[in-house]
């Protein structure tokens, strides 16, 4: 008799283990996040909960009823049918989003300001069929201020020839062009009328690229008081790429979530959304537990609502194209279950 | 209520519902709230014909409708007030 049950790697590949052995995946995602981001560890109880989950051979989990949290997304839509609008109503209307996201394909705030036009007109179009809260969002993407791409010298490439201060520079006058390209952006499209800003995939190149958007954020908080405005994180750490660079007082190199969502809502966000890294290698259990190890400070301490977020390649959904339901499933369910998270 | 006012998601349940006069886990329950958004014109899923009908408010309209339930500034609302002049006699 086969005892063992049907589970994912954190490449989505299917995987069969015993029980046992995902208790031992699990405790041993616990202790890498201990280890790694210098974290407590998950009860026993928690533990159990993950055990219990992770064991079953349910094609799909869910939280009780009256557990549901809210549902954000970044960039809504595939945008190979239809039009971007019809992307938002299909969101709203069938997959029941209780937020969407206009987005340029390009994804990023740079690209965006040379479209600003266009992109206000679809805003207000969208706005008028919208009832569900309709952002606009991009990533700060600080590379592409950096030669080849934009007009400052290039940080990864003077960092390897050692020109250290050189590199530092480079990166302190990208901050200045990207958070005023979000600035501007930001303010074009609440005045076409979104509900919210979405500054995605922060920090994805450093320390320099969070400071771009806690400057912007700041800015935009500034001018609109009761505009929205989320940030999701590129990883769960963030590189010190330049090292030096601090926001009010606190160096941004190496921060955790915790930190992270700190330094967030005192710029001004309404909705923080920490990204954990999956380890594909792993099994989904291992990775779930080890993000719910790290995210755990940050939701415990959080000022404002917490969106975990939840996708290919972060939160323990499987890094793959087309995320397994069972694992997507179990990985939403286990973080709302014992974060209290307040979205996803 | 999270996206505008940075509510945690506990104290948005209960602010929402009591705006609504239901219980937090009513907002769940798609068949007490078909019914409570339809009374109260806050939207629903359109199904053109049989869920909304003409005189039911839906996009933007429905949002002035949640604005105003819900007491909070929608920035859409606000700019779609402004746009048409309405922001002196509107009731957001």
């Amino acid at each position: 008799m086969d005892l063992s049950i049907p589970t994912r790697m954190g490449d989505g590949a299917l995987a069969r283990m015993t029980r046992a052995e995902i208790e031992a995946a699990i405790r041993d995602g616990v202790a890498a996040a201990v280890k790694r981001a210098k974290v407590e560890p998950l009860t026993e109880d928690e533990i159990a909960h993950l055990l219990d989950i992770f064991a079953s051979r349910s094609r799909f989990s869910a939280v009780d009823i009256g557990d549901e949290v809210t549902l954000s997304y970044d960039g809504c839509g595939s945008q190979d049918m239809g039009t971007r609008l019809n992307d938002l109503q299909y969101y709203e209307q069938y997959l029941c989003a209780d937020s969407v996201e206009l987005y340029h394909h390009d994804y990023s705030y740079k690209p965006a300001k040379a479209v600003l036009g266009l992109e206000q007109t679809v805003m207000r179009q969208a706005q008028y069929l919208l009832t569900a809260p309709c952002g606009y969002g991009a990533m700060p993407n600080l590379g592409l201020y950096s030669v080849p791409d934009g007009p400052i010298a290039n940080w990864s490439q003077l960092l390897p020839m050692g020109k250290i201060a050189e590199a530092r520079a480079a990166q302190e006058e990208a901050v200045e062009l990207a958070a005023d390209d979000i600035v501007l952006v930001a303010g074009s499209m609440a005045e076409a009328g979104a509900d919210f800003i979405d500054l995605d995939t922060a920090g994805a190149a450093g320390d320099a690229d969070f400071l771009a958007a806690l400057k912007a954020i700041e800015r935009i908080r500034a001018r609109y008081p009761d505009l929205g405005i989320q940030i999701g994180m590129a990883s769960e750490f963030v590189l010190g790429m330049h090292g030096e660079l601090e926001y009010d007082g606190v160096r941004l190199a190496g921060l955790w979530p915790r930190e992270q969502m700190k330094l967030a809502a005192r710029a001004g966000v309404t909705i923080f959304g920490p990204a954990i890294n999956v380890n594909t290698g792993k099994p989904v259990a291992w990775n779930v537990a080890r993000t719910i190890a790290i995210a755990k400070p940050c939701c415990e301490e959080a000022t404002v609502p917490v969106h975990l977020n939840g996708g290919m390649g972060v939160g323990g959904v499987p890094m793959h194209i087309l995320p397994p339901g069972d694992a997507a499933s179990r990985a939403s369910r286990a973080a709302v279950d014992i974060l209290r998270l307040d979205g996803l | 209520m999270q996206i505008t006012r940075g509510m945690r998601l506990p104290q948005a349940k209960e602010h929402v519902a009591g705006k609504l006069g239901v219980s937090v886990a009513d907002l769940s329950d798609p068949v007490v709230m078909l019914d409570v958004r339809k009374e109260r014109g806050l939207g629903s899923s359109t199904e053109a014909g049989e869920i909304l009908y003409a005189d039911d408010p839906m996009g933007l309209e429905a949002k002035f409708h949640i604005a105003r339930l819900l007491d909070i500034p929608i920035n859409s609302v606000e700019r779609f007030a402004a746009m048409t002049g309405e922001h002196d006699r509107a009731s957001v």
